[in-house]
């Protein structure tokens, strides 16, 4: 069985943090992790962009609907995901487009941290 | 500020431009771009009143900008950006002192900042601050928003561009007519805001003359597109009535009233030709721009042709359908055949419309000139209720006061 742990948090509360202790914090993420990847249960995570650099991705009645910010319908659940790397917004953009779930729900378009 | 002050730094921001889109190209970095731009403004400052303004302020000013991003990229990189930071001052020194050599890096730097993915406030915000080269302090001026508030709203767009990675190019063909509407609405926004300020005349005129700089810029850096014309004749054919558009209280005087030798006969006369183009596939603007030509053509408001107005307006709906062009259809129509079937066309639009002003307005307009006083009035103070501009509530009460005493 798969699951994902998905981690909500308030960003600007994230954002006064001092900085030793985000350090902290990192360093737990760290070692979390190791002991995903120890007990052979790792299958991928990451540090998302904050909410300001997202882009929710709509298609309603065959027409794009591209808006600035995250997803804040809270009717709509989060359903799934997909992991892709390409080379710019526009073109994770027009794969939001073809989900089916950007017909009947919304895609939110995060950048993922790399580092 | 001086006369001379206000003189140089128009120059200099209107030959900004291609300095900001040339350095964001090679750096991808909007903070450098402008910080060495307005290095090179201190220099003008400088330089320019006793030695006069260069021959060519544009290559001036990239050569000047340029000089200081690399200047800026040598000293504050370190590490492993270090290597990035050589790279792109290798690049920056090619950019030749000759403006003509180097690619016109304006218009993906405008489709960058009309982003969709960008909120709308911010797109004008960050089109106006980058393309157009206005300061942050007239911005916030001329959209009735806080210095700091503005900031904030670019500063974010522009961690949006990087954190997002919001392409910087000329978008591809698929994508290209989409992204255009997005960048004309943007223009128009710009334009309208100005046309509605709600204070300031002196803003007012600046915004529209900035949007009519910025169409004339995307006409010519993407020759024929049809769009493009009709939003510049629009822009023209609106703008040239902005001297009759209020009277030297600042009031609002319609344009039946209007003092039309007060109308800028050469810009008018440019919107026509622009027009005169024709179009093969005619859009919004187009209709719109030739509806504002009916308007130019006639020597006095009863020359008018109401009729051709009307047919316009039919068209426009058709494309755009929406109530509001409705609303303007069903005052063509009153003006061709007769308040009654105005009103006739209003009734079916009362629920959309209910909370705007210019509805009631327009409804009584109609009644009032159907004769119906005491409808007419209820009309007008329901949309003396709705409306927020200070010159159009003067308009209206003093519609009122006219009515009640006759």
């Amino acid at each position: 069985m798969k699951y994902a742990l998905l981690i909500y948090a308030d960003e600007k509360a994230w954002e006064s943090v001092p900085h030793d202790q985000r350090h902290a914090i990192y360093e737990e993420y760290d070692k979390f992790a190791n002991e995903l990847v120890e007990r052979g249960v790792m299958r991928g995570g990451d540090q998302l962009a904050d909410s300001p650099a997202a882009t929710t991705v709509r298609v309603r009645d065959g027409q794009q609907l591209v808006t600035d910010g995250p997803f804040a319908e809270t009717k709509e659940q989060l359903g799934g995901y997909f992991l892709v790397e390409v080379d710019d917004l526009d073109t994770a953009i027009e794969l939001a487009t073809k989900l089916p779930g950007a017909r009947h729900g919304s895609v939110e378009v995060r950048p993922i941290i790399e580092g | 500020m001086t006369d001379a002050f206000g003189a140089l730094e128009r120059s200099f921001r209107q030959g900004s431009g291609r300095a900001v889109a040339a350095l964001i190209r090679v750096t991808g970095d909007f903070d450098l771009a402008e910080e060495a731009v307005q290095d090179a403004f201190e220099v003008a400052l400088r330089t320019w009143p006793s030695r006069g303004v260069p021959d060519n302020p544009e290559a001036w000013i990239v050569t000047t900008a340029r000089n200081r991003a690399i200047d800026k990229l040598r000293r504050d990189r370190v590490g492993r950006v270090k290597r990035e930071a050589a790279a792109q001052i290798a690049e920056l020194e090619t950019i030749g002192v000759d403006v003509h050599e180097i690619p016109d890096d304006r218009l993906r730097l405008l489709f960058t900042c009309c982003h969709p993915a960008l909120a709308m406030d911010a797109r004008v915000a960050l089109t106006l601050r980058t393309v157009a080269g206005l300061s942050t302090r007239e911005i916030a001026r001329a959209f009735l928003v806080p210095e700091p508030t503005l900031g904030q709203r670019l500063t974010r767009a522009k961690r949006k561009i990087r954190d997002a990675a919001i392409p910087y190019r000329v978008p591809p063909r698929e994508l290209l007519p989409e992204r255009l509407d997005g960048v004309l609405a943007v223009l128009y926004l710009v334009f309208n805001e100005g046309y509605a300020a709600t204070e300031g005349e002196l803003l007012r005129a600046e915004m529209g003359d900035e949007a009519i700089r910025l169409a004339r810029l995307v006409d010519r850096l993407l020759p024929g597109d049809e769009d493009v014309r009709a939003l510049l004749a629009l822009m023209l054919l609106q703008h040239a009535r902005r001297a009759a558009r209020t009277d030297e209280a600042g009031d609002l005087v319609l344009l039946e009233d209007q003092d039309r030798s007060r109308w800028d006969h050469a810009m008018i006369d440019e919107g026509l030709s622009v027009l005169a183009e024709g179009a093969r596939r005619p859009g919004g603007y187009r209709l719109q721009a030739e509806i504002a030509a009916c308007h130019a053509r006639a020597p006095r408001a009863e020359d008018t042709d109401w009729p051709e107005i009307a047919t316009l307006y039919g068209r426009l709906a058709a494309l755009q359908p929406s109530p509001v062009v409705e609303l303007n259809r069903a005052a063509a129509v009153a003006m061709a055949d007769g308040p009654e079937s105005g009103l006739r066309m209003l009734e079916p639009l009362q629920p959309d419309l209910d909370r705007y002003h210019l509805f009631h307005a327009a409804k009584a307009d109609l009644l009032r000139r159907a004769g119906r006083t005491d409808d007419a009035v209820e009309a007008y103070r329901r949309a003396l209720d709705l409306t927020t501009n200070d010159a159009e509530r003067r308009f209206l009460e003093r519609r009122l006061t006219t009515l009640q005493r006759a």
